[in-house]
C-alpha cells in the first residue's frame, strides 16, 4: 500500500512526510523526523513519556495516527527553548534537580507547560494530578512538582 | 595466627569446620592454604567470593593484606542494582 | 611526592563543620553538566541512534510458560522479502555447566545466559526468546516472525515458589541437584541452593526469651519498572569487528558478556553506553545486545533492536517473589536475644536469586548473640531474575522488621526505641559476619527519634510506622582519565554509565580535588575503548568507587603539574607544592617563582614534556554501608480497602552528600519505588502461567497523585576509606519502604499483613474478616 503524504506544522515550522497507515505520531516524530525527544515508555499511552500537544492539546502521540495530523499543529519537546533561551520549566527542573536518568523528563515538561498555559496558579494538588499521566521511576516526584510550582510563582512574578 | 571465619556454604567443603586459625600474608596465600588443607575446594572459589578483612570489604583483591592478628570473614560475593 | 598534595580528608578533623568549610564543591548543589541536553530532548537514549543501511530486529516469543522446542524452520521467514538475518539457538555455541566467571557484579554461568538469551532445549518462561529476525523495516520483521514455524511440547509449568518446591513439582531443570546440602539429594528437583549464615545458638537464644514472635510471609515478584525499554543498535564490520551502541549500567560488562556469547575477542567489539532511561539493577544483564550482533554479523548491516514495554515485562528479569518464615525472641525489657529466618525466593528460569544477600542482610541493623538465616534459591517457569536495588534485602528486611515491630508493640516499647536497644554499632559483629566498621544505624534511628514526624500528632484514624533498612554496597575496578587542554581547562572520562547525576558528582570531586573552578572540568563518559576496565554502574559504587578513581586521577595530574613547574622554575620537585589550583614555591623559593595555575603550565606543555594527563585505575575496597531508617504515615479508607501515603520522611547515612540534591532524589526514588512495592505491584498470571498484566495500566507503579513530598535527612557518619568519606546511597532507599508501611497499615487497622502488596482488594478483605 503507498504510504500516506502529509503535510502538518511542527514546532512552528512547515512539515512534511511520508508514512504508512499504521504508523503513530510518535513513530514519525522519531523515525521519520528523527525528533527523538518524545519517548516511547509503553505504546499504549499509560507513561505520558512521548507527551505532545495537538492544536494546544496534550496528547500521548503514541495514541495518535500520524495521518490524523494532517493540516494541525504538533508541538514537542524541541520546540519549548527559544534558541539558547531555555523555558522557564527547563530551567527550574535543572535548578531543583527534578530530574535523575531524564527519559521522562521532555513527556513531564511538555505536560507542565500545558498545565500553566491553563492554569497560572496550580495548587500541589492540582500539579500532581495533572502530571498523574507522566510516570517517573526515579525521583518520586517530589522535586518534580516543586519544580512546577515553583516555576509557576516565577512566571506569576 | 589470623583468624578465618567462613560464611555461607564453604563449611560443606571443610567438613562443617566454620573457623580455623591461619598464617597468611594476603588473600591469595589465604585461599591457596586453605585449598591445601581441604582440596575440595573449587580452584576458582575466589570468584565467589567477598572477603572482609578486620570489617573491611574486598572483592577480587589477591594482594589485599592480611596481618598476624586480623579476622578475616569468607561470604558470598556481594552485588548490587 | 605524594607528601606535597594536600590530604583532602582529614579524617584527624573530626568536627564535620570545620572539615566542610574547607571544601569549595562537594558538599554543594553544583549545576548538572548533562542537564541541558536532557530537559530540551537531545540527550541520546537506547532508541535514539539511527545509522545508514540500518536494520530492525525483532523478537519471536514463546507463548507458553514451559514447553520442548522440537524444531524451529525459519526458511518462510528467511524467503520474505526484505529480511535480511535470521538467528535462533543454532547461531550461538553452548557453553559448559558452570563456565563462571567474574562479570559486573554478580557471578555469572554462561551455560544459563546463552539459554536465557535464546533458548535452546526447551522455552522455560512466556516471552523467551526462541528466534530472531533483522528486516529492512519493523513491519516486514513483524510480518517475518509470523512465519517462523516452532514445534513447541508444551509442558506443566510452576510458578509459586513453594509449589516449585514441593516434591512431584515439574521441572525447570531436569538435572538439578540442590547445591549447598550435605549429603546431596538424590532426586533433583527445582531447589538450586541451599545456604545458611548465621552465629551463635538459637536454642539457648530463644530459652531466654520472655517472648517469642513467628511469622510467615508472601510476596509477588515485581519489576524494576524503568520507563526506557532495553534497547540497542549493533553493527558488524565484513572484517570481525563490531559496535554496539546499548541502554546499560556497565558497557564494559555488556562487552564482556557479548564478545564471549558471539565467541570473539574483547577488543575487536566497541560499545557506546547511550543515556540510560532508568536500570536499578535491571540492565546489568543483557538481553537484546547479543542477539542483535548476531543479526548484524549475518546481514553485514546495522541492526537496531528495542523491546516493546510487554516484552519488558513478559521477558526482562524481574526481581523474586517469596515466601519468608521469621522468628524472633526479645526479652521483655527489649533485648533480641534469638532470630531466625528461612527465606524462599524465585530465581526464575535460571540459578541465582538474591537469597544470599537476603539471608545476609535481613538481620543487618541488629546486634545479635544467636542468629541464623537459610535460604534457598528456587527455579520456576518465569523470565529469570535480575538485580532490582539492593538485591534480596527489601525482602528479607520487609519479614524481619515486621516481626520487630510486632514485638515492639507486645513489649510496649515504643519502635525506635526497641530498635536502638539492639541497633548494631562500630565494632558489633554483624549479623553475616564482619565486625562492622563505623556505620549509621544509631545516628539514624536517633534522627528519626527526634524528627518532627516522629514527634508530631496523628489525624484520627491514620496509622504510623517506621522501618530500618541496611545494604552493604561495593567498591570495584574503575578507572578515570584527566586531560589537561592546551586552554587550562580539563576533560574528565569516566567509564560508568549515569543514571542520576553522577557526572555532577564526580566532576565536583575532581575540581575540589585540583584545586579548579568546577566549569572547567567537563565530565564525558567514554566507550569502551577509552578507558581501562570499569565495573558497571550498581551497588551504590559509582560515587565511591568512581570517587575514589577520580581523586587518584587528580593527584596523579597534580603531580605532573607540580614536575612542569619545577623544571620551568629549576626548583627542586620538593620545594614545589600545589594548593588553591596552582603550583607554589616553598621553602627556600618562595616568593621567588610563581604561582603557576592550570592555564599557564599547559599552553606550555607540549614543550615542558608534552600533554599532561592524570590516570586512575584501581579495584576500591572498602565500601562503607549505608543504614536508613524511613517514617511513614497512612490513611487507609475503609470502603475501599485503598492505603494512601499520607507523610513520609526518609532518614540515611550517605557518609558524606556530594551533591545532596542527588542524594535526596536517590532517596526519595527509592522510597516511592517501595511505596508501589507494597501497596500495588505484583504480577498476575493465568493457569497458563501468562502474565496478564504486562503494561503500565495494570502494573500498577506509583503516579505523582499517589504520593506526597518525601522528607530526607541526609545523615553523615563519613567512611574512611573514601576521599572525601563517601557511601553509596542509591540501594538502601529500597530497603525499609515494605515494612514501614505495612506496620504504618497495622497501626492504623490493627491488623497484621503478612502479604504483599496490600493492594485495595486484599485490604478490604481483611478489614471486612477482622468485623
Amino acid at each position: 500500500m503507498a504510504k500516506k503524504h502529509i503535510t502538518t506544522t511542527i514546532n512552528g515550522d512547515p512539515t512534511e512526510f511520508l508514512c504508512d497507515t499504521e504508523q503513530t505520531l510518535l513513530d514519525v516524530l522519531r523515525d521519520e523526523l528523527r525528533l527523538t525527544g518524545s519517548k516511547e515508555g509503553c505504546a499504549s499511552g499509560d507513561c505520558g513519556a512521548c507527551s505532545v500537544t495537538l492544536d494546544g492539546r496534550l496528547v500521548c502521540a503514541c495514541l495518535v495516527l500520524a495521518a490524523e495530523i494532517e493540516g494541525h499543529e504538533v508541538t514537542t519537546i524541541e520546540g519549548m527553548a527559544v534558541g539558547d533561551q531555555l523555558h522557564p520549566l527547563q530551567q527550574k527542573f535543572l535548578d531543583h534537580a527534578a530530574l535523575q536518568c531524564g527519559v521522562c523528563t521532555p513527556g513531564f515538561l511538555v505536560a507542565a507547560k500545558a498545565l500553566l498555559d491553563r492554569n497560572a496558579n496550580p495548587t500541589e494538588t492540582e500539579v500532581r494530578y495533572w502530571l498523574a499521566g507522566n510516570l517517573c521511576r526515579c525521583t518520586g516526584y517530589d522535586k518534580i512538582v516543586r519544580a512546577v510550582l515553583d516555576t509557576a510563582a516565577v512566571m506569576r512574578g | 595466627m589470623a583468624r578465618i571465619v567462613l560464611a555461607g556454604n564453604l563449611r560443606l567443603y571443610t567438613e562443617g569446620v566454620t573457623e580455623l586459625e591461619l598464617e597468611s600474608g594476603s588473600i591469595r596465600s589465604l585461599i591457596r592454604e586453605l585449598r591445601r588443607r581441604y582440596p575440595d575446594i573449587p580452584e576458582d572459589i575466589e570468584d565467589e567470593l567477598a572477603i572482609s578483612i578486620d570489617g573491611v570489604l574486598h572483592q577480587d583483591d589477591w594482594f589485599a593484606k592480611i596481618g598476624p592478628d586480623s579476622e578475616v570473614h569468607l561470604l558470598p560475593r556481594i552485588a548490587g542494582g | 611526592m605524594a607528601a606535597a598534595v594536600e590530604k583532602i580528608f582529614d579524617d584527624t578533623v573530626t568536627d564535620r563543620e570545620t572539615r566542610d568549610k574547607t571544601l569549595k564543591w562537594v558538599g554543594t548543589r553544583a549545576p548538572r553538566p548533562d542537564g541541558v541536553d536532557k530537559v530540551t530532548g537531545r540527550a541520546k537514549f537506547g532508541a535514539d541512534t539511527y545509522l545508514p543501511n540500518m536494520l530492525h530486529g525483532k523478537v519471536l516469543r514463546s507463548p507458553h510458560a514451559h514447553a520442548r522446542i522440537r524444531s524451529i524452520d525459519m526458511s518462510k521467514a528467511l524467503a520474505l522479502p526484505g529480511v535480511k538475518a535470521a538467528v535462533n539457538r543454532d547461531d550461538f555455541p553452548d557453553h559448559p555447566e558452570g563456565a563462571v566467571q567474574p562479570a559486573g557484579e554478580m557471578v555469572i554461568d554462561y551455560r544459563d545466559m546463552t539459554r536465557n538469551i535464546m533458548a535452546r532445549e526447551k522455552a522455560l518462561y512466556e516471552g523467551h526468546a526462541v528466534a530472531a529476525v533483522a528486516a529492512v523495516n519493523e513491519r516486514v520483521a513483524r510480518q517475518a516472525l509470523s512465519l517462523i514455524e516452532v514445534d513447541y511440547e508444551i509442558l506443566p509449568h510452576v510458578i509459586d515458589v513453594e509449589e516449585a518446591m514441593k516434591p512431584g513439582a515439574p521441572l525447570v531443570r531436569e538435572d538439578l541437584i540442590t547445591e549447598g546440602v550435605e549429603p546431596a539429594p538424590e532426586e533433583p528437583s527445582n531447589i538450586a541452593k541451599r545456604v545458611e549464615f548465621g552465629h551463635g545458638d538459637l536454642d539457648v537464644g530463644f530459652a531466654r526469651a520472655d517472648v517469642i514472635i513467628e511469622r510467615s510471609f508472601k510476596t509477588q515478584p515485581v519489576h524494576q519498572g524503568y520507563i526506557e525499554p532495553h534497547a540497542c543498535l549493533a553493527s558488524f564490520s565484513e572484517d570481525g569487528q563490531a559496535e554496539l551502541w546499548c541502554s546499560t549500567q556497565g558497557h564494559y560488562v555488556a562487552r564482556g558478556h557479548c564478545a564471549r556469547l558471539l565467541q570473539m575477542d574483547v577488543s575487536k567489539l566497541r560499545v557506546t553506553c547511550s543515556e540510560i532511561g532508568g536500570g536499578f539493577g535491571g540492565k546489568t544483564v543483557v538481553y537484546l545486545e547479543p542477539v542483535a550482533l548476531a543479526l548484524s554479523r549475518k546481514a553485514c548491516q546495522p541492526v537496531k533492536m528495542v523491546m516493546t514495554r510487554e516484552e519488558v515485562f513478559r521477558a526482562s528479569g524481574p526481581t523474586s517473589g517469596a515466601s519468608m518464615d521469621v522468628r524472633i525472641g526479645a526479652t521483655k525489657d527489649g533485648r533480641i536475644t534469638a532470630g531466625e529466618a528461612i527465606l524462599k525466593f524465585q530465581a526464575g528460569a535460571f540459578a541465582g536469586s538474591p537469597v544470599p544477600a537476603a539471608a545476609m542482610c535481613a538481620f543487618a541493623p541488629y546486634d545479635l548473640e544467636n542468629v541464623r538465616t537459610i535460604g534457598f534459591d528456587v527455579l520456576s517457569n518465569r523470565p529469570k531474575v535480575a538485580a532490582y536495588r539492593a538485591p534480596g534485602a527489601p525482602l528479607g528486611e520487609y519479614a524481619v522488621e515486621s516481626v520487630v515491630d510486632e514485638l515492639a508493640k507486645n513489649l510496649a516499647i515504643d519502635p525506635l526505641e526497641f530498635r536502638l536497644k539492639n541497633a548494631a554499632k562500630e565494632g558489633s559483629d554483624s549479623s553475616y559476619g564482619p565486625k562492622f566498621g563505623p556505620i549509621g544505624c544509631v545516628e539514624t534511628l536517633e534522627t528519626a527519634q527526634k524528627h518532627d514526624h516522629y514527634l508530631s500528632t496523628l489525624k484520627p484514624g491514620q496509622g504510623r510506622g517506621v522501618a530500618s533498612g541496611y545494604w552493604f554496597n561495593i567498591g570495584g575496578q574503575t578507572s578515570a582519565t584527566l586531560n589537561l587542554c592546551e586552554d587550562g581547562s580539563v576533560a574528565l572520562v569516566v567509564g560508568t554509565p549515569d543514571v542520576g547525576g553522577s557526572r555532577a558528582s564526580l566532576a565536583m570531586m575532581a575540581a575540589e580535588s585540583l584545586g579548579i573552578e568546577l566549569d572547567k572540568v567537563r565530565p564525558l563518559i567514554g566507550d569502551t575503548s577509552a578507558l581501562g576496565y570499569n565495573m558497571l554502574t550498581g551497588g551504590s559504587r559509582v560515587t565511591f568507587a568512581g570517587g575514589i578513581a577520580v581523586h587518584g586521577a587528580a593527584v596523579d595530574m597534580i603531580n605532573q603539574l607540580r614536575e612542569r613547574a619545577a623544571a620551568t622554575w629549576d626548583v627542586p620537585i620538593d620545594d614545589v607544592e600545589w594548593h588553591g589550583g596552582q603550583a607554589v614555591a616553598v621553602n627556600g623559593y618562595k616568593d621567588q617563582e610563581g604561582p603557576m595555575g592550570m592555564l599557564d603550565i599547559a599552553k606550555d606543555m607540549a614543550k615542558s614534556g608534552g600533554p599532561i594527563v592524570g590516570r586512575c585505575s584501581t579495584n576500591a575496597q572498602g565500601a562503607g554501608p549505608s543504614f536508613g531508617c524511613h517514617i511513614v504515615d497512612v490513611d487507609v479508607d475503609k470502603e475501599t480497602g485503598k492505603v494512601s501515603v499520607a507523610r513520609y520522611t526518609v532518614i540515611q547515612d550517605a557518609g558524606k552528600a556530594v551533591h545532596p540534591s542527588y542524594v535526596e532524589g536517590q532517596y526519595q526514588g527509592g522510597a516511592v519505588q517501595g511505596i508501589g512495592w507494597a501497596l500495588n505491584e505484583e504480577y498476575i498470571y493465568d493457569k497458563n502461567g501468562k502474565v496478564e498484566n504486562a503494561g503500565f495500566l495494570d502494573y500498577r507503579v506509583p503516579v505523582c497523585s499517589d504520593v506526597p513530598m518525601i522528607d530526607t535527612v541526609i545523615v553523615e557518619v563519613p567512611n574512611p576509606t573514601h576521599p572525601y568519606g563517601v557511601r553509596g546511597v542509591g540501594e538502601t532507599p529500597l530497603v525499609p519502604p515494605l515494612a514501614a508501611i505495612s506496620n504504618a497499615v497495622e497501626n492504623a487497622l490493627d491488623i497484621r499483613f503478612t502479604e504483599l502488596p496490600m493492594s485495595p482488594p486484599r485490604v478490604l478483605a481483611a478489614i471486612e474478616s477482622a468485623g
